[in-house]
């Protein structure tokens, strides 16, 4: 369903500062996966993420979505198809727009956008039907700017956000990293159900072990721009964060650094 | 000779008529400048685009309403030569909209085919002959921008294009074309000034090529004045962007009253650009300058 063929991402190339934030990575995800993804810092997560989103184009290697190439498809063209949640939860919303406002530019995502009004009164209806499971309140404050929402909030918006129009995958890129505990526990939750309800295909990348653990049916653990470690069904149901440490250092030869990667939520 | 409160009253009219064709222009600048967070420079020459197609055509016969549509047209392009600039060729904002603007220069004076166009003797749609019935065709112009705005920024297009001034990434996120908006919205922004550029040149019976010169800052201090002014109501409003609209026309209207007295109590006309840029450069500090008072300096503070 989408896979990526040999896919190399260099940065500042022919410089000193010459770095391959995706190293010749291959990789095949089916239909329905929901995919962890760890990795330490600059391990090449985010690259991935944005590869697949079209923020930039890779040097090498072919991306392949539903079977089309979408190698070298602008970003806003494969955002039918594609949605994301990002780290910041200011990047999420357009935060001097209001709440409907948004949920409406996110309902049109994919469609041609017209002289037609920005906003029909059946889709407030169903914003606020989609908005109430939420249990945040949000349905009565549709016209706050979301720039006046807690991160939390925003992240949940954007999450519902990213459901609408049945994408063929979502990208979440520590979408909790920015959170405290509490709400992050919630934002999760959250993300398993909405991912649960429209059968998305998920790509999560998180810093937390036990979070990488816990959902999803299959782990990916990055180094270098490539995978190290790839984990799913029975053997990903069975492992533990001791587990995945100890194989880390057996692969990789180094230990992995507690601070880096989050052991406990 | 010192302020007569007389005098002053006596040209009140001819201020508020000024006031609201460049309150206009304002709106125009909103565009780019509140909407798409741009600081778009063409507008200095697309202004006087807007009058020179006026002027020449209204010259050669054709009518002022009629002129004014081409001298929309020609700002629609001007605008869209400044946002190609941009998008296409990746030239950075400030100096997409400076090329355009000196490009312009050139262009204008071949428009014209000399610096200076006069127009006597000839049927006009808004004069400074007639004030009162200037204010009026002024303020159905003006109104009629505002009602077009409010209702384009309200469709599925202009939503995409606020949320591609408001947050570009999320914009794109969302499968919005932010090149495109960009270069549609700078298009509309310089059409709907050069629109106020031939309104300008009607109303005061010649297009100079020096006209436009500044006009950016005629804009902000129109903006900025007018939103001091309706913060509140901007705040509130359900029709919050038709009241940031309206207030832009008032704050330029304002802007022009203080202009006029200022010249009264004894300005020199040659100074006016000095005090115009002095003022506006004081209000656009004022947000900086009232956080240093309450002791919360941010040395990162960056001008909205
Ligand atoms: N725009 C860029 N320009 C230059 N180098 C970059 C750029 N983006 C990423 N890199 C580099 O590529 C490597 C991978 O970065 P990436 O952001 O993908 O890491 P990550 O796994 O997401 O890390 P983190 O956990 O810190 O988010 C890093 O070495 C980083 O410095
Ligand atoms: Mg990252």
């Amino acid at each position: 369903m989408l896979s990526l063929n040999k896919v190399s991402k260099v940065f500042d190339a022919g410089t000193v500062n010459e770095k391959y934030a995706v190293k010749n990575l291959s990789a095949a995800f089916a239909k329905g996966d929901f995919v962890t993804i760890i990795g330490s810092n600059g391990a090449g997560k985010s690259s991935i993420l944005n590869l697949i989103a079209g923020v930039y184009f890779p040097e090498e290697g072919t991306i392949t979505l539903d079977g089309a190439d979408i190698t070298r498809t602008p970003e806003y063209r494969r955002a039918d198809r594609i949605s994301r949640v990002f780290q910041d939860p200011m990047v999420g919303t357009a935060s001097d727009m209001w709440l409907e406002e948004n949920l409406a530019l996110a309902y049109r995502r994919g469609k041609r956008r017209g002289l037609r009004w920005g906003i029909t009164e059946t889709e407030r209806e169903f914003f606020i039907e989609k908005l109430k499971p939420l249990g945040l309140g949000l349905e009565k404050r549709l016209s706050v700017k979301t720039g006046l929402l807690s991160g939390g909030q925003r992240q949940a918006l954007t999450l519902l956000m990213a459901s609408f129009n049945n994408p063929s995958l979502l990208l979440l890129d520590e979408h909790t990293a920015a959170l405290d505990p509490g709400t992050a526990g919630k934002v999760l939750e959250l993300t398993e159900q909405i991912v649960a309800e429209n059968e998305l295909t998920t790509l999560m990348v998180t810093h937390n072990m036990k979070d990488a653990i816990a959902y999803g049916n299959r782990l990916i653990m990055l180094s270098a721009g490539n995978i190290l470690l790839d984990i799913s069904g029975e053997e990903k149901q069975h492992l533990t964060v001791t587990d995945l440490m100890q194989r880390f250092a057996d692969l990789s030869g180094e230990e992995l650094d507690n601070d880096e990667l989050l052991l406990t939520s | 000779m010192g302020f007569s409160l007389g005098s002053f009253l006596r040209s009140c009219p001819g201020a508020i008529a000024q006031g609201i064709i460049y309150g206009i222009m304002a709106m125009g600048v909103i565009v780019s400048y509140r909407i798409l967070n741009y600081s778009d420079l063409t507008v200095d020459s697309s202004l006087c685009t807007g009058g020179a197609v006026t002027a020449t055509l209204i010259t050669a016969g054709v009518s002022p309403v009629v002129s004014l549509m081409c001298a929309l047209a020609a700002g629609l392009v001007a605008g869209t030569v400044t946002g190609l600039l941009h998008t296409a060729l990746k030239i950075p904002a400030i100096l997409s909209g400076i090329l355009t603007q000196l490009a312009l220069y050139s262009i204008n004076l071949r428009i014209m085919g000399k610096p200076n166009v006069t127009l006597l003797n000839t049927e006009l749609l808004i004069s400074l002959r007639n004030i009162p019935r200037a204010i009026l065709i002024g303020g159905i112009f003006a109104l009629s921008v505002i009602a077009v705005m409010y209702l384009f920024f309200g469709t599925e297009i202009g939503c995409s294009i606020r949320a591609t001034g408001s947050n570009e990434k999320m914009a794109r996120a969302q499968g919005i074309n932010t090149s495109f908006n960009k270069v549609l919205a700078l298009s509309v922004s310089n059409g709907i000034t050069a629109l106020a550029g031939g309104l300008i040149a009607q109303y005061q019976g010649y297009c100079d090529i020096n006209m436009g010169r500044g006009t950016i800052v005629i804009a902000l201090a129109s903006i900025i004045i007018g939103e001091a002014i309706f913060s509140r109501v901007i705040e509130t409003s359900k029709v919050s962007f038709a009241v940031r609209l309206f207030s832009a026309v008032f704050g330029a209207g304002v802007y022009y009253l203080v202009i006029t007295a200022v010249l009264q109590a004894g300005l020199n006309t040659s100074d006016l650009k000095l005090f115009s840029a002095a003022v506006v450069a004081v209000v656009l500090s004022l947000p900086h300058l009232k956080t240093v008072k309450k002791g919360k300096v941010r040395n990162d503070a960056k001008p909205e």
